[in-house]
Protein backbone atom coordinates (compact mmCIF):
# COMPACT_ATOMS: atom_id res chain seq x y z
CA UNK A 1 0.00 0.00 0.00
CA UNK A 2 1.39 3.46 -0.73
CA UNK A 3 1.18 6.92 -0.38
CA UNK A 4 1.75 10.45 -0.48
CA UNK A 5 -0.23 12.09 2.04
CA UNK A 6 -1.49 15.53 0.85
CA UNK A 7 -1.79 18.49 2.94
CA UNK A 8 -5.52 20.34 3.24
CA UNK A 9 -6.01 23.66 2.32
CA UNK A 10 -5.28 25.84 5.53
CA UNK A 11 -3.73 22.77 7.13
CA UNK A 12 -0.14 22.95 9.01
CA UNK A 13 2.77 20.80 8.72
CA UNK A 14 4.71 20.29 12.25
CA UNK A 15 8.39 20.44 12.35
CA UNK A 16 10.15 17.22 12.67
CA UNK A 17 12.65 16.62 15.78
CA UNK A 18 15.28 15.08 14.05
CA UNK A 19 17.66 14.62 16.90
CA UNK A 20 15.35 12.57 19.51
CA UNK A 21 16.40 9.61 22.19
CA UNK A 22 16.64 6.30 21.78
CA UNK A 23 14.10 3.79 20.42
CA UNK A 24 12.44 2.41 23.77
CA UNK A 25 16.08 1.10 24.91
CA UNK A 26 15.98 -1.17 21.65
CA UNK A 27 18.80 -1.32 19.40
CA UNK A 28 18.92 -0.86 15.81
CA UNK A 29 20.55 -3.65 13.59
CA UNK A 30 21.25 -3.07 10.29
CA UNK A 31 21.02 -6.53 8.14
CA UNK A 32 23.43 -8.43 5.77
CA UNK A 33 21.33 -11.19 3.62
CA UNK A 34 23.56 -13.72 1.92
CA UNK A 35 21.03 -15.11 -0.95
CA UNK A 36 22.60 -18.39 -1.96
CA UNK A 37 26.03 -20.01 -1.56
CA UNK A 38 28.56 -18.54 -3.72
CA UNK A 39 27.33 -15.00 -3.03
CA UNK A 40 28.42 -12.61 -0.47
CA UNK A 41 26.54 -10.81 1.92
CA UNK A 42 24.62 -7.90 0.79
CA UNK A 43 23.19 -5.02 3.05
CA UNK A 44 19.47 -5.11 2.92
CA UNK A 45 17.91 -2.45 5.43
CA UNK A 46 17.60 -2.29 9.44
CA UNK A 47 15.52 -3.63 11.89
CA UNK A 48 15.27 -3.18 15.61
CA UNK A 49 15.58 -5.53 18.55
CA UNK A 50 17.18 -5.77 22.17
CA UNK A 51 19.75 -7.98 21.32
CA UNK A 52 21.00 -9.86 18.70
CA UNK A 53 19.27 -13.57 19.08
CA UNK A 54 16.11 -11.07 18.53
CA UNK A 55 17.45 -9.00 16.00
CA UNK A 56 18.32 -12.07 13.72
CA UNK A 57 14.55 -13.38 13.97
CA UNK A 58 13.08 -9.44 13.42
CA UNK A 59 15.29 -9.97 10.38
CA UNK A 60 14.24 -13.07 9.08
CA UNK A 61 10.66 -11.84 9.88
CA UNK A 62 11.22 -8.19 7.80
CA UNK A 63 13.51 -9.47 5.05
CA UNK A 64 13.56 -13.02 4.17
CA UNK A 65 9.72 -14.23 3.97
CA UNK A 66 10.45 -15.60 0.50
CA UNK A 67 13.38 -17.29 0.62
CA UNK A 68 15.80 -14.78 -0.59
CA UNK A 69 18.14 -15.91 2.36
CA UNK A 70 19.81 -18.68 3.26
CA UNK A 71 21.92 -16.53 5.89
CA UNK A 72 21.70 -13.28 7.96
CA UNK A 73 24.10 -11.03 9.56
CA UNK A 74 23.18 -8.48 12.03
CA UNK A 75 25.26 -5.96 13.12
CA UNK A 76 24.69 -2.98 15.45
CA UNK A 77 24.68 -0.08 13.16
CA UNK A 78 26.57 2.11 15.85
CA UNK A 79 29.33 -0.25 14.84
CA UNK A 80 29.45 0.61 11.18
CA UNK A 81 32.13 2.94 10.31
CA UNK A 82 31.97 4.54 7.34
CA UNK A 83 34.13 6.53 4.63
CA UNK A 84 33.60 10.12 4.67
CA UNK A 85 34.66 12.58 1.69
CA UNK A 86 34.25 10.36 -1.14
CA UNK A 87 36.64 12.72 -3.37
CA UNK A 88 39.51 13.09 -0.92
CA UNK A 89 39.80 9.16 -0.38
CA UNK A 90 39.06 7.93 -3.69
CA UNK A 91 40.35 10.65 -6.13
CA UNK A 92 43.71 9.03 -6.38
CA UNK A 93 42.24 6.12 -8.30
CA UNK A 94 41.55 8.52 -11.22
CA UNK A 95 45.50 9.03 -11.91
CA UNK A 96 46.32 5.87 -11.86
CA UNK A 97 45.14 4.08 -15.14
CA UNK A 98 47.66 1.68 -15.63
CA UNK A 99 46.29 -0.47 -12.86
CA UNK A 100 43.78 -1.28 -15.24
CA UNK A 101 44.42 -4.21 -18.15
CA UNK A 102 43.19 -1.85 -21.20
CA UNK A 103 45.92 0.70 -20.54
CA UNK A 104 48.25 -1.69 -22.62
CA UNK A 105 47.95 -2.20 -26.34
CA UNK A 106 48.94 -5.75 -27.16
CA UNK A 107 48.51 -7.00 -31.13
CA UNK A 108 46.18 -9.04 -31.65
CA UNK A 109 48.14 -11.42 -33.49
CA UNK A 110 49.36 -12.12 -29.95
CA UNK A 111 46.00 -13.87 -29.27
CA UNK A 112 44.52 -14.13 -26.21
CA UNK A 113 46.48 -12.01 -23.23
CA UNK B 1 36.60 26.52 -8.56
CA UNK B 2 34.56 25.22 -6.06
CA UNK B 3 31.31 23.89 -6.05
CA UNK B 4 28.69 24.09 -3.13
CA UNK B 5 26.98 21.44 -1.61
CA UNK B 6 23.53 22.18 -2.91
CA UNK B 7 25.13 22.46 -7.02
CA UNK B 8 26.75 19.18 -6.22
CA UNK B 9 22.98 17.83 -5.50
CA UNK B 10 21.43 19.67 -7.86
CA UNK B 11 23.97 17.89 -10.36
CA UNK B 12 23.41 14.39 -8.78
CA UNK B 13 19.43 14.83 -9.25
CA UNK B 14 20.08 16.31 -12.57
CA UNK B 15 22.10 13.13 -13.65
CA UNK B 16 19.65 10.42 -12.61
CA UNK B 17 21.83 9.54 -9.37
CA UNK B 18 20.49 8.50 -6.35
CA UNK B 19 21.10 10.85 -3.48
CA UNK B 20 22.80 8.34 -0.19
CA UNK B 21 22.01 8.61 3.51
CA UNK B 22 25.44 10.44 3.82
CA UNK B 23 24.97 13.01 1.36
CA UNK B 24 24.31 16.96 1.89
CA UNK B 25 20.73 17.43 1.03
CA UNK B 26 18.81 20.50 1.11
CA UNK B 27 16.70 20.50 4.17
CA UNK B 28 13.24 20.63 2.59
CA UNK B 29 14.44 17.68 0.72
CA UNK B 30 14.92 15.70 3.84
CA UNK B 31 11.87 16.90 5.37
CA UNK B 32 9.51 16.64 2.25
CA UNK B 33 11.15 12.51 2.14
CA UNK B 34 10.69 12.10 6.06
CA UNK B 35 7.12 13.05 5.50
CA UNK B 36 6.24 11.04 2.68
CA UNK B 37 8.38 7.91 4.03
CA UNK B 38 6.83 8.49 7.07
CA UNK B 39 3.30 8.47 6.14
CA UNK B 40 3.89 5.36 3.62
CA UNK B 41 4.93 3.46 6.42
CA UNK B 42 1.96 4.57 8.38
CA UNK B 43 -0.24 3.77 5.49
CA UNK B 44 1.08 -0.15 5.29
CA UNK B 45 0.92 -0.32 8.95
CA UNK B 46 -2.70 0.99 9.29
CA UNK B 47 -3.62 -0.99 6.31
CA UNK B 48 -3.47 -4.45 8.32
CA UNK B 49 -6.56 -3.29 10.13
CA UNK B 50 -8.87 -4.06 7.35
CA UNK B 51 -7.69 -6.64 6.55
CA UNK B 52 -7.45 -8.34 9.73
CA UNK B 53 -11.18 -7.69 10.48
CA UNK B 54 -11.42 -11.06 7.96
CA UNK B 55 -8.40 -13.40 8.94
CA UNK B 56 -10.79 -15.21 11.67
CA UNK B 57 -13.86 -15.22 9.34
CA UNK B 58 -11.95 -16.09 5.87
CA UNK B 59 -14.45 -18.30 3.83
CA UNK B 60 -11.70 -21.49 3.85
CA UNK B 61 -8.12 -22.43 5.12
CA UNK B 62 -6.49 -22.06 2.41
CA UNK B 63 -8.19 -18.47 2.03
CA UNK B 64 -6.87 -17.60 5.47
CA UNK B 65 -3.56 -18.56 5.22
CA UNK B 66 -3.23 -16.56 2.41
CA UNK B 67 -4.74 -13.33 4.09
CA UNK B 68 -2.52 -13.63 7.39
CA UNK B 69 0.50 -13.98 4.50
CA UNK B 70 -0.77 -11.00 3.01
CA UNK B 71 -1.51 -9.36 6.69
CA UNK B 72 2.19 -9.66 7.59
CA UNK B 73 3.78 -8.32 4.41
CA UNK B 74 2.28 -5.55 5.12
CA UNK B 75 3.82 -5.37 8.33
CA UNK B 76 6.99 -5.86 6.49
CA UNK B 77 6.59 -3.24 4.28
CA UNK B 78 5.65 -0.82 7.29
CA UNK B 79 9.40 -1.82 8.93
CA UNK B 80 11.07 -1.52 5.28
CA UNK B 81 9.64 1.99 5.24
CA UNK B 82 10.55 3.18 8.38
CA UNK B 83 14.04 1.44 8.34
CA UNK B 84 14.38 4.06 5.07
CA UNK B 85 12.94 6.95 7.29
CA UNK B 86 15.56 6.38 9.88
CA UNK B 87 18.21 6.99 7.38
CA UNK B 88 17.52 10.50 7.58
CA UNK B 89 17.99 11.34 11.13
CA UNK B 90 14.42 10.34 12.44
CA UNK B 91 14.22 8.32 15.58
CA UNK B 92 11.33 5.47 15.28
CA UNK B 93 9.95 6.42 18.36
CA UNK B 94 9.24 9.85 17.02
CA UNK B 95 7.84 8.86 13.76
CA UNK B 96 5.08 6.27 15.82
CA UNK B 97 4.82 9.12 18.06
CA UNK B 98 3.83 11.63 15.39
CA UNK B 99 1.24 8.83 13.70
CA UNK B 100 -0.17 8.03 17.49
CA UNK B 101 -0.95 11.70 17.81
CA UNK B 102 -2.12 12.84 14.58
CA UNK B 103 1.00 14.97 13.88
CA UNK B 104 1.30 12.83 10.67
CA UNK B 105 -1.67 10.95 8.43
CA UNK B 106 -1.81 7.74 6.59
CA UNK B 107 -3.46 7.09 3.52
CA UNK B 108 -7.26 7.97 3.36
CA UNK B 109 -7.99 4.47 1.99
CA UNK B 110 -7.76 2.73 5.39
CA UNK B 111 -10.38 4.90 6.57
CA UNK B 112 -13.20 3.20 5.08
CA UNK B 113 -14.22 -0.53 6.57
CA UNK B 114 -14.68 -3.77 5.23
CA UNK B 115 -17.76 -5.18 5.84
CA UNK B 116 -18.07 -8.16 3.97
CA UNK B 117 -15.77 -11.18 2.43
CA UNK B 118 -15.87 -9.37 -0.98
CA UNK B 119 -13.73 -6.20 0.46
CA UNK B 120 -10.80 -8.39 1.45
CA UNK B 121 -10.39 -9.02 -2.73
CA UNK B 122 -11.20 -5.45 -4.02
CA UNK B 123 -9.06 -4.47 -1.55
CA UNK B 124 -6.18 -6.27 -3.06
CA UNK B 125 -7.53 -5.65 -6.71
CA UNK B 126 -8.41 -1.92 -6.54
CA UNK B 127 -5.97 -0.50 -3.31
CA UNK B 128 -3.05 -2.52 -3.73
CA UNK B 129 -3.61 -2.62 -7.57
CA UNK B 130 -3.31 1.69 -7.15
CA UNK B 131 -0.29 1.16 -4.83
CA UNK B 132 1.10 -0.74 -7.45
CA UNK B 133 0.78 1.87 -10.04
CA UNK B 134 1.89 4.76 -7.94
CA UNK B 135 4.70 2.37 -6.45
CA UNK B 136 6.80 1.31 -9.49
CA UNK B 137 6.56 5.31 -10.42
CA UNK B 138 8.48 5.67 -6.95
CA UNK B 139 11.00 2.77 -7.63
CA UNK B 140 12.86 5.54 -9.76
CA UNK B 141 12.70 8.33 -6.99
CA UNK B 142 15.77 10.48 -6.31
CA UNK B 143 16.34 8.77 -1.79
CA UNK B 144 18.14 5.48 -2.69
CA UNK B 145 16.95 4.12 0.30
CA UNK B 146 13.15 4.75 -0.48
CA UNK B 147 13.61 3.88 -4.19
CA UNK B 148 15.46 0.38 -2.76
CA UNK B 149 12.52 -0.70 -0.16
CA UNK B 150 10.19 0.09 -3.08
CA UNK B 151 11.68 -2.12 -5.28
CA UNK B 152 11.80 -4.93 -2.33
CA UNK B 153 7.41 -3.58 -1.80
CA UNK B 154 6.69 -3.84 -6.00
CA UNK B 155 7.80 -7.64 -5.75
CA UNK B 156 5.20 -8.63 -2.74
CA UNK B 157 2.78 -6.34 -4.12
CA UNK B 158 2.12 -8.57 -7.37
CA UNK B 159 0.61 -11.39 -5.12
CA UNK B 160 -1.68 -8.92 -3.52
CA UNK B 161 -3.25 -7.67 -6.00
CA UNK B 162 -3.23 -11.24 -7.49
CA UNK B 163 -4.74 -13.32 -4.68
CA UNK B 164 -7.35 -10.47 -4.29
CA UNK B 165 -8.38 -10.73 -8.11
CA UNK B 166 -8.80 -14.68 -7.52
CA UNK B 167 -10.74 -13.68 -4.27
CA UNK B 168 -13.15 -12.09 -6.98
CA UNK B 169 -13.02 -14.42 -9.68
CA UNK B 170 -14.29 -16.86 -7.55
CA UNK B 171 -17.16 -14.80 -6.76
CA UNK B 172 -17.72 -13.81 -9.75
CA UNK B 173 -18.54 -17.48 -10.86
CA UNK B 174 -20.65 -17.92 -7.10
CA UNK B 175 -23.88 -17.99 -6.59
CA UNK B 176 -26.09 -14.51 -7.33
CA UNK B 177 -26.13 -13.31 -3.75
CA UNK B 178 -21.91 -13.62 -3.85
CA UNK B 179 -21.93 -11.65 -7.43
CA UNK B 180 -24.12 -8.72 -5.74
CA UNK B 181 -21.88 -8.61 -2.89
CA UNK B 182 -18.85 -8.29 -5.26
CA UNK B 183 -20.80 -5.19 -6.94
CA UNK B 184 -21.23 -3.98 -3.84
CA UNK B 185 -18.01 -3.93 -2.53
CA UNK B 186 -16.67 -2.52 -6.44
CA UNK B 187 -19.30 0.39 -5.84
CA UNK B 188 -18.28 1.39 -2.20
CA UNK B 189 -14.24 0.96 -3.19
CA UNK B 190 -13.90 2.28 -6.61
CA UNK B 191 -14.59 6.16 -5.77
CA UNK B 192 -12.38 5.84 -2.80
CA UNK B 193 -9.39 4.09 -4.63
CA UNK B 194 -9.49 6.59 -7.54
CA UNK B 195 -8.75 9.76 -4.95
CA UNK B 196 -5.89 7.27 -3.64
CA UNK B 197 -3.78 9.38 -6.13
CA UNK B 198 -4.65 12.38 -4.30
CA UNK B 199 -6.14 15.85 -5.89
CA UNK B 200 -5.89 17.10 -8.99
CA UNK B 201 -2.26 18.13 -10.57
CA UNK B 202 -4.11 21.56 -10.70
CA UNK B 203 -4.77 21.57 -6.81
CA UNK B 204 -1.59 19.56 -5.76
CA UNK B 205 0.96 22.39 -4.54
CA UNK B 206 3.40 20.18 -3.44
CA UNK B 207 4.05 18.47 -7.25
CA UNK B 208 5.98 20.30 -8.82
CA UNK B 209 8.92 20.81 -5.87
CA UNK B 210 8.66 17.12 -5.20
CA UNK B 211 8.92 16.37 -9.11
CA UNK B 212 11.88 18.87 -9.69
CA UNK B 213 13.89 16.62 -6.71
CA UNK B 214 12.66 13.64 -8.48
CA UNK B 215 11.07 12.63 -5.36
CA UNK B 216 7.96 11.97 -7.50
CA UNK B 217 8.29 11.02 -11.28
CA UNK B 218 4.95 11.19 -12.58
CA UNK B 219 1.98 13.43 -11.67
CA UNK B 220 -1.42 12.40 -9.99
CA UNK B 221 -3.43 12.85 -12.40
CA UNK B 222 -1.32 10.76 -15.00
CA UNK B 223 -0.77 7.51 -12.56
CA UNK B 224 -4.31 8.15 -12.20
CA UNK B 225 -5.43 7.98 -15.90
CA UNK B 226 -2.59 4.80 -15.96
CA UNK B 227 -4.67 3.11 -12.88
CA UNK B 228 -8.10 3.69 -14.57
CA UNK B 229 -6.87 2.58 -18.26
CA UNK B 230 -5.55 -0.97 -16.55
CA UNK B 231 -8.63 -1.38 -13.86
CA UNK B 232 -12.02 -0.86 -16.12
CA UNK B 233 -11.43 -3.83 -19.07
CA UNK B 234 -10.64 -6.18 -15.32
CA UNK B 235 -14.00 -5.27 -13.84
CA UNK B 236 -15.87 -5.92 -17.09
CA UNK B 237 -14.09 -9.22 -16.95
CA UNK B 238 -16.00 -10.01 -13.72
CA UNK B 239 -19.26 -8.92 -15.03
CA UNK B 240 -19.28 -5.88 -12.82
CA UNK B 241 -20.15 -2.68 -13.57
CA UNK B 242 -18.52 0.81 -12.10
CA UNK B 243 -20.51 3.29 -9.96
CA UNK B 244 -20.01 6.30 -12.57
CA UNK B 245 -22.54 6.92 -15.30
CA UNK B 246 -20.18 9.21 -16.71
CA UNK B 247 -17.51 6.27 -17.47
CA UNK B 248 -17.24 5.88 -21.32
CA UNK B 249 -14.28 4.92 -23.64
CA UNK B 250 -12.94 7.60 -25.90
CA UNK B 251 -11.99 5.40 -29.09
CA UNK B 252 -9.56 7.96 -30.36
CA UNK B 253 -6.87 8.43 -27.12
CA UNK B 254 -7.17 4.77 -26.00
CA UNK B 255 -8.51 5.85 -22.30
CA UNK B 256 -11.32 5.52 -20.18
CA UNK B 257 -12.75 8.98 -19.04
CA UNK B 258 -14.26 9.24 -15.62
CA UNK B 259 -17.21 11.59 -13.82
CA UNK B 260 -16.34 13.82 -11.20
CA UNK B 261 -14.86 12.85 -8.27
CA UNK B 262 -16.06 13.66 -4.76
CA UNK B 263 -13.12 15.76 -3.25
CA UNK B 264 -15.61 17.17 -0.55
CA UNK B 265 -15.62 13.36 0.70
CA UNK B 266 -11.80 13.12 0.34
CA UNK B 267 -10.44 15.98 1.89
CA UNK B 268 -13.41 15.47 4.82
CA UNK B 269 -11.44 12.25 5.19
CA UNK B 270 -8.12 13.74 4.99
CA UNK B 271 -9.15 16.00 7.83
CA UNK B 272 -10.06 13.02 10.15
CA UNK B 273 -13.64 12.81 9.49
CA UNK B 274 -13.67 9.62 7.47
CA UNK B 275 -16.00 6.74 8.73
CA UNK B 276 -13.07 4.78 10.23
CA UNK B 277 -10.23 7.33 11.38
CA UNK B 278 -10.54 7.62 15.14
CA UNK B 279 -10.90 3.58 15.34
CA UNK B 280 -8.18 3.27 13.63
CA UNK B 281 -5.62 5.25 15.55
CA UNK B 282 -7.37 3.55 18.74
CA UNK B 283 -6.55 0.95 17.78
CA UNK B 284 -2.79 1.38 16.74
CA UNK B 285 -2.72 3.22 19.83
CA UNK B 286 -3.80 0.54 22.44
CA UNK B 287 -1.47 -2.30 19.88
CA UNK B 288 1.23 0.09 21.30
CA UNK B 289 0.73 0.09 24.51
CA UNK B 290 -0.71 -3.57 25.07
CA UNK B 291 2.79 -4.07 23.79
CA UNK B 292 4.86 -2.28 26.18
CA UNK B 293 5.65 -5.32 28.19
CA UNK B 294 6.96 -7.78 25.64
CA UNK B 295 9.33 -4.57 24.50
CA UNK B 296 10.21 -4.04 28.22
CA UNK B 297 10.80 -8.04 29.01
CA UNK B 298 13.16 -8.10 25.96
CA UNK B 299 14.94 -5.27 27.09
CA UNK B 300 15.24 -7.07 30.79
CA UNK B 301 16.27 -10.51 29.08
CA UNK B 302 19.10 -8.94 26.64
CA UNK B 303 19.93 -6.87 30.37
CA UNK B 304 20.45 -10.29 31.94
CA UNK B 305 22.37 -11.96 29.33
CA UNK B 306 24.96 -9.97 28.68
CA UNK B 307 25.66 -9.74 32.36
CA UNK B 308 26.11 -13.22 32.84
CA UNK B 309 27.94 -13.15 29.53
CA UNK B 310 30.47 -10.75 31.03
CA UNK B 311 30.49 -12.41 34.38
CA UNK B 312 31.40 -15.36 32.42
CA UNK B 313 34.34 -13.45 30.34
Amino acid sequence: MSYEVPIAPGETVDDLKTETTANHGWQLWEVFVRPKRGLSYTHCGSVHAADSESAVQNARDAYARRGEAISLWVVPSSAIHASDDPESLFESFDDKPYRHPTFYEIPDEVGQL
Amino acid sequence: MTITDNERFEAMIEADEKIEPRDWMPDGYRATLIRQIAQHAHSEVIGMQPEANWITRAPTLMRKAILIAKVQDEAGHGLYLYSAAETLGISRDEVVNMLHTGRQKYSSIFNYPTLSWADIGVIGWLVDGAAIVNQIMLQGTSYGPYSRAMVRICKEESFHARQGYAILMALSNGTDEQKAMLQDAIDRWWGPALMMFGPHDSESTHTEQSMAWKVKRISNDELRQMYIDQTIPQGHYLNCTFPDPDLSFDEESGHWNVGPIDWDEFWATVKGNGPMNRERIAHKVQAWDDGAWVREAAEAYAEKQAARSHKIA
